[in-house]
């Protein structure tokens, strides 16, 4: 069982004071902390078991700056096998569509029966990549998953829904799933998986390794333009619930489940 | 030079850091603070991962690192919780002598289990009545009787006295010798030796996850085996070791000033007062940007003082700066934290105040602020 996963350095944006950069389209970046975006964790936590159980290789990829390398050695201390770094300046702007198409420029090229990625990512959350890049590579997929269970050239799912519904489906291998957080428990990573994470070699590639041209990624390769970033007038939203001490919980229960926190 | 750490070591860090974020949680330190019980559990974990055995070498399955990436983990460790760092900082204390001057045989015994986590070791040199920082003169004696050495003697202060499976003890081998540190050897002695007694010790300001106790040795008897290093060496041998190990006592106080620091510098963006967060005031906000200085100048010394080890220049007047700045700063920076909470800063609950009492002890255990001072002053001597 190969398995790629695509995983992306973000920004650890909850707990810091975010800015607008001078650009008004994107946010400052310099004094943040990056790692690994925490979807891509669950997918690569789900490949390393998957590869643990079955055999095969995992190869994990980004498209990023140099700084991306920390996410891909944690990648390799936590057990995958190969990391690719699709790096350079022209890649800058890239929305998820032009994104999928680098990625896909090389994924197109290695032995993979199935494609994982994080639902979505931490910073811009569009959670297109997974299912654009399906699409071109011409292999079913499926999101939001919340178990992956393999069989005989197939996968059974399960995906989350809303309301706290599960559904579970049957999807033919090879295939692309996009995993929800809470699919595992990811493993923290060992000073030994560091060390030989150290050992292995990041297979770095430029534009020119993709055969992709300029003018398919960038702002004029994507289909979405950043018009601007702003923080949403703080608004306050207070709902009053009448009834009975019973009909009160009953609709808080079913708030918060709607909202999804239990 | 490179005031830079490593691909590796920065993993390193972000990999102690990740686990201490989930695992070191502050109502298990707030409760094992109370009840006075080692997080074994937790140093379990911690070992399987690594972070306890990091410069060990790989053949007994130690990491095979140096001592700052020792230092990054303690400091990382005690960052997370003061208590729950030093505790599990400190489990396999002792050991590092069996690693340093150890016979192959005591090294294949006790190095595997102690990288493991399975095991926890102890040193002892501190006595009840003269040694502690002196020691040069061990009341606690081992005499030669045919193929057997008796122990006799009580130690105290003993970082898990009661919870080590083998404990590494200095003793008087020579007592006719002067200057008499000519005439102490360390031993290794199993836990359940016959005459070996240990008792835990209560009620300690701080650092009370950490088992501290009293090791009593009552006719112990031991053979040639037991002698760690070289016979009558054994002064020789402990300082060393503490040149090596008060570097990490450093890195425990650079943690739990930062860690201190951090919950202080959160609390004071979202506390009001006269209208606008208590940071925006001048005393608070120039309190914590110059704890901060300090404690990145502290960070420095101890990480110099950690690489000199490393490339084989120790100096122990690097060491002795280290501990002793960074142990000062660590007072003054949980201090302020303290200070900067104002009243909830007083409740446990809160964690700075147990900060603050862990933070006392970098300033006394492996060579007090004293003794730092000291050696310092001696080196500048044959300097200047």
């Amino acid at each position: 069982m190969d398995i790629v996963v695509c995983v992306k350095h973000v920004p650890e944006t909850a707990e810091a004071e975010l800015k607008i950069d001078a650009s008004g389209k994107g946010i400052e970046k310099s004094g943040l902390v990056f790692y690994i975006n925490e979807w891509d964790d669950y997918a690569l936590e789900e490949a390393v078991r998957i590869k643990e159980k079955f055999g095969g290789t995992v190869t994990a990829i980004t498209v990023g700056a140099e700084d991306s390398d920390s996410t891909l050695r944690k990648c390799l201390a936590r057990g995958a096998d190969k990391a690719i770094r699709l790096t350079d300046p022209k890649f800058a702007g890239s929305d998820g569509y032009a994104t999928a198409k680098i990625l896909y420029s090389v994924i197109k090229n290695l032995h993979y029966d199935l494609v994982l990625t994080g639902m979505q990512a931490g910073d811009d959350g569009y959670a297109m990549v997974g299912p654009i890049l399906a699409e071109m590579l011409g292999i079913p997929h499926t999101t939001m998953a919340k178990k992956i269970e393999l069989e005989a050239g197939v996968a059974k799912v399960n995906r989350e829904l809303e309301g706290g519904l599960e559904e579970q489906l049957e999807i033919k291998l090879p295939a692309l799933i996009s995993v929800q957080t809470g699919i595992n428990e990811p493993c923290y990573v060992s000073i030994m998986g560091i060390r030989k994470a150290m050992q292995k070699e990041i297979n770095v590639m430029t534009l020119a390794d993709t055969g992709l041209s300029e003018a398919d990624m960038g702002e004029t390769g994507s289909w979405l333009k950043i018009e601007k970033l702003y923080v949403p007038p703080a608004e306050k939203q207070t709902e009053f619930l009448k009834g009975t001490p019973d009909e009160v919980a009953a609709k808080v229960a079913e708030i918060l489940k709607a909202r999804g926190f239990i | 030079m490179k005031f830079e750490l490593t691909e590796e070591q920065l993993a390193i860090k972000n990999a102690v850091k990740e686990f201490c974020e989930k695992e070191f949680k502050p109502e298990l330190a707030l409760e094992l603070d109370k009840k006075e019980e080692y997080p074994i559990e937790l140093y379990k974990k911690a070992a399987k991962l690594g972070f306890t055995s990091m410069f060990f070498p790989q053949e007994y399955g130690g990491q095979g690192c140096g001592l700052l990436e020792t230092c990054l983990a303690i400091e990382e460790m005690c960052r997370a919780d003061s208590s729950l760092g030093v505790a599990i900082s400190s489990g396999n204390f002792g050991s590092e002598l069996i690693l340093a001057y150890g016979s192959k045989e005591q090294k294949e015994k006790y190095l595997p289990s102690i990288c493991k986590g399975e095991t926890m070791s102890a040193a002892a040199f501190t006595e009840p009545n003269v040694s502690g920082s002196d020691i040069t003169r061990m009341e606690t004696t081992a005499t030669k009787y045919g193929n057997e050495w008796w122990i006799n003697g009580t130690k105290i202060f003993i970082t898990n006295a009661t919870l080590a499976d083998f404990i590494v003890v200095l003793t008087q081998t020579d007592t006719k010798v002067r200057p008499t540190y000519r005439g102490e050897t360390l031993f290794v002695v199993d836990k359940g030796t016959p005459g070996l007694e240990t008792t835990k010790l209560h009620n300690k300001m701080g650092i009370r996850c950490s088992v501290t106790g009293e090791v009593n040795f009552d006719n112990v008897k031991v053979t040639d085996w037991n002698i760690v290093g070289e016979l009558n060496r054994g002064f020789y041998h402990s300082m060393e070791f503490f040149d090596k190990t008060r570097v990490g006592v450093a890195a425990q106080a650079v943690g739990m000033a930062q860690g201190a620091w951090e919950i202080a510098f959160k609390y004071s963006k979202q506390r009001e007062a006269f209208g606008q967060p208590i940071l925006q005031h001048e005393l608070i906000g120039c309190g914590l940007a110059e704890a901060m200085t300090k404690i990145e100048a502290a960070r420095w010394l101890t990480y110099r003082a950690a690489w000199l080890i490393d490339i084989g220049k120790m100096d122990p007047m690097a060491t002795a700066m280290a501990k002793q700045y960074a142990s000062r700063v660590a007072m003054e920076a949980t201090d302020f934290a303290i200070q900067t909470l104002g009243g909830y800063g007083y409740l446990g609950d809160y964690r700075v105040e147990r900060y603050h009492r862990d933070a006392k002890i970098t300033e006394i255990y492996e060579g007090t602020s004293e003794i730092q001072k000291l050696t310092v002053l001696k080196y500048l001597l044959r300097k200047y």
